[in-house]
């Protein structure tokens, strides 16, 4: 064992920057990392091995107990859950004999509950040893648990191919693109290599002017002037400039960039070549969310072939200009789609996001000057490129140029990916996605809004709804607050990296908060601490997460306080959450007595 | 004061001068306005975890540790406000670890227990979690009680043995995240070092072993004045 961990991190060059690489090879070797994985790695990147530990347990998918020789992870996304997840779990534990987050006897199967795998438009869905398996059934699960057990490689229990006529062949998975809309940006036609190899014949100072003059904005959520972001990391100088694209989309009922991955690979390449042109850098890196590993290889022969085109590599399109891209995986951290936590696990660590300033444009990956950009945003920019920066402005509106890739999923008819421009209304998109009798609509996933009816003349703009492309649809039967509240609940407590104390702690307290008045015993106090105490972590937390995170509380009170109404109780000012036969019941099982409090 | 080559700023109305780079709680702190803090030590690449040193920076929350003085910066620091958000952090804090003051080796140097006083914490409206922590006494001249610990990473940033970083975050999220003790390199640390370390935990998390109340309770160091009264009255 030590040979190979010790081969392993040669391969890296004992270089701790690459102790994702490292780490995710040793999980993939032995289905979990070792003690002596900690001790050989603490020994040869000259670490503390509670240092490495520090590192992997930051990551869901790192483990430190064998995972299972076949590790199920199902999506336990609130969409998953409505489509049917309940029957797949019982399916596996039934057919197993195990509960799930545990592995059978004999060590060849493990079940475990991961967050969002970007498959909300065909769940319920699963990881397995890195494959992704859809639309699962009780059925399908009792030919995948007999697979298992004969020993069947991954891929051979792929039965249906999702895409086989639009999708590439060689992906062989069932993930179907369910690409519903084609719009004018990014899924127009163009010709691969033509923009980058204008761009090139350009200034790089020009090629940021046109992207400004573009006003196209990031894509990953947060809206940030794309232009503008590359002209500042320009000021920052220095001779070393990275370029990052964000492929970590990890809001729950995000899955467009899984589409734009496969679909449009090399119009995500060449734009990550052309940002990488106007800032100066010789290296791109694209960080894959590892949800998304089934696509890895893929990427990789995409790549070949680019370079082999001379579209990356040296001297493209004999401008002196050289670049290339390498991919680095991830390994299951929401929080690392905040572009400094990003950066934090690109150099081997935990991505805990960082404190601003500096900022990334000035002090990025490595200390150096990075742009981190979205999928989306680095695609737009090859179209902008060919099509110029009127043009571009012409869609949209007038904050928001440009379109703009949704993933629309719940209760619709047509769940999948569109291209819209800018502005179009909740109502039109319903109606596109063929969704009835809508009780709300969740924008921007759970760190964005919970809309009720009235509201559906919004438009999806960064003026008005601004989302970074998840769009989930509640029907009327559904219950809103247990089955999605809670759940987006239980997402940030577990997906916090845990550094600001208001962040780590307080979500504890609200979702404990909104469970005591679930289960009928709140009052009208309680509802308003909830709101008031909700309200902490956008005015006091570092990072996106933890000052969206009580989002889903706040949108909920504000558009459908009716249902936490219907809840309280209005009887009592205040009801007390103690129980003393809870209370008592450790000690009273140390002595070996009853709490039979109510019987004296 | 000589005030030339030094940046100019205000904090609720009284006039400050920083060195350039300086933070702006060590400015608060040399122009005797206390911040208050939790995980800041000067001299220290500040974590900015506690985010109780939040201030108004030109009207928008910033954290004063990890901000850098601007020229003509206008900070709000001592309003109801803010000093309302800093005592319902610290409950927070109180209510999701185990802190039992009365017994605590710390108590009366505790720097939580000193700014509940001193933001006037009474009961916290927050139900107690009681969560369940371990003790790690493994190490020679360490007592490492994570039932205590805020998770501020003072120890995590300073506390090294050969280079080596004793103490680690462990996990993540609001259930599962801990700090862990290396006890092989803890071990290794000398008695002063132990001291040292005890020192540098704001709370009753680091503790040195085979030595208890060496100053009497009634004679510590936040037992007659409040926390920050050393600045303020500086």
């Amino acid at each position: 064992m030590k040979e190979k961990i010790q081969s392993i991190l040669t391969k890296y060059g004992a270089d701790q920057g690459r102790l994702m690489d490292i780490l995710l090879e040793i999980q993939d070797q032995f289905n979990y990392i070792p003690d002596q994985a900690v001790e050989t790695l603490a020994e040869g990147l000259d670490l503390s091995s509670v240092e490495v530990e520090q590192t992997l347990s930051f990551y869901h998918f790192f483990t430190r107990q064998p995972a299972g020789k076949y590790a199920v992870y199902l999506n336990d996304s609130a969409v998953a859950n409505i489509h049917g997840r309940a029957e797949v779990k019982e399916a596996f534990e039934k057919e197993l004999g195990i509960p799930f987050n545990s592995v059978t006897e004999d060590g060849l199967i493990g079940l475990w509950d991961t967050a969002d795998i970007g498959m909300n438009d065909q769940e319920p869905a699963a990881i397995i040893n890195g494959a992704v398996f859809t639309e699962l059934t009780p059925a399908k699960v009792k030919n995948l648990v007999a697979g298992f057990k004969k020993g069947a490689e991954i891929q051979d229990l792929v039965e249906q191919i999702g895409d086989e006529v639009s999708g590439p062949a060689e992906l062989r998975t069932m993930v179907k693109d369910n690409l519903r809309l084609e719009g004018a940006v990014l899924f127009s036609d163009y010709q691969i290599g033509q923009a980058l190899k204008d761009a090139v014949s350009r200034s790089p100072e020009e090629v940021v002017e046109e992207v400004k003059a573009s006003n196209l904005r990031g894509r990953g959520g947060a809206g940030f002037p794309a232009g503008l972001k590359w002209e500042f990391c320009r000021k920052s100088g220095g001779d070393e400039v990275y370029l990052v694209c964000n492929a970590d989309e990890g809001e729950p009922g995000t899955f467009k960039e899984r589409v734009i991955l496969t679909k449009l690979p090399k119009l995500l390449f060449e734009g990550m070549a052309i940002a990488g042109y106007a800032i100066d850098a010789s290296l791109g890196i694209l960080y894959l969310r590892y949800e998304y590993r089934y696509m890895k290889a893929y990427l990789e022969k995409v790549l070949q072939e680019m370079r082999d085109q001379g579209l990356l590599g040296k001297d493209i399109a004999g401008s002196g200009f050289d670049y290339d891209i390498r991919i680095q995986l991830g390994a299951g951290a929401y929080v690392c789609g905040e572009e400094s936590g990003l950066i934090e696990s690109l150099e081997g660590k935990r991505g805990e996001p960082r404190n601003r300033p500096p900022f990334p444009v000035e002090k990025g990956y490595q200390d150096k000057p990075t742009v981190v950009n979205n999928v989306e945003t680095l695609c737009s920019v090859v179209k902008i490129m060919l099509n110029g920066a009127d043009w571009f402005k012409s869609l949209g509106t007038n904050e928001s140029a440009g379109t703009k890739l949704l993933s629309i999923s719940g209760d619709c008819e047509k769940p999948g990916v569109y291209e819209v421009e800018w502005g179009t209304s909740v109502r039109d998109l319903l109606k596109i996605a063929g969704a009835a009798s809508v009780q709300a609509v969740q924008v921007g996933g759970p760190s964005g809004t919970c809309i009720d009816p009235s509201q559906f003349s919004r438009s999806v703009a960064f003026e008005d709804l601004a989302t970074g492309g998840s769009f989930i649809i509640i029907g009327k039967e559904r219950d809103l607050l247990r089955d999605f509240v809670v759940n987006f609940m239980d997402f940030f407590i577990e997906e916090s990296c845990g550094s600001c104390g208001p962040c780590r702690n307080m979500n504890v307290i609200l979702r404990n908060k909104l469970l005591k008045i679930l289960e009928g015993g709140g009052t009208r106090i309680d509802l308003d601490e909830l709101y008031t105490w909700s309200l902490l972590g956008k005015a006091v937390n570092r990072c996106g997460l933890g000052q969206t995170a009580a989002n889903p509380i706040i949108t909920t009170i504000d558009n459908f306080k009716g249902l936490y109404k219907d809840l309280i109780k209005t009887d009592a000012e205040y009801l007390s959450t103690f129980d003393m036969e809870q209370a008592v019941a450790e000690s009273c099982d140390v002595v070996g007595r009853e709490p039979k409090i109510h019987a004296h | 004061m000589n005030t030339s080559g030094k940046l100019k700023f205000e904090i609720d109305g009284k006039e400050c001068f920083a060195e350039p780079g300086q933070s702006l709680i060590d400015a608060a702190k040399a122009n005797g306005v206390f911040i208050p803090s939790l995980c800041h030590l000067e001299g220290i690449k500040p974590a900015g975890s506690c985010r109780i040193c939040n201030v108004k920076v030109n009207g928008r929350n910033m954290t004063a540790c990890t901000t850098p003085v601007a020229d003509g910066m206008v900070v709000e620091n001592n309003t109801a406000e803010l000093n309302e958000m800093r005592k319902t952090i610290i409950e927070v804090l109180f209510v999701s670890g185990n802190h039992f003051c009365p017994s605590c080796e710390k108590s009366g140097n505790c720097e939580l227990q000193a700014l509940a006083y001193r933001y006037q914490m009474m009961v916290p409206r927050f139900q107690y979690e009681f969560p369940i922590r371990g003790v790690d006494a493994s190490a020679d001249h360490i007592f490492h009680d994570r039932n205590r610990c805020i998770l501020c990473k003072r120890c995590i940033r300073t506390i090294t043995k050969d280079g080596k970083h004793v103490f680690a975050f462990n996990g993540r999220g609001g259930e599962h995240l801990h700090v862990v003790m290396d006890d092989e390199l803890a071990s290794q640390l000398s008695e002063a070092e132990a001291q040292e370390a005890m020192e540098i935990c704001p709370v009753g998390a680091i503790l040195k072993k085979e030595q208890g109340y060496v100053v009497p309770i009634g004679e510590r160091k936040y037992d007659k004045v409040p926390i920050g009264s050393d600045i303020e009255n500086k």
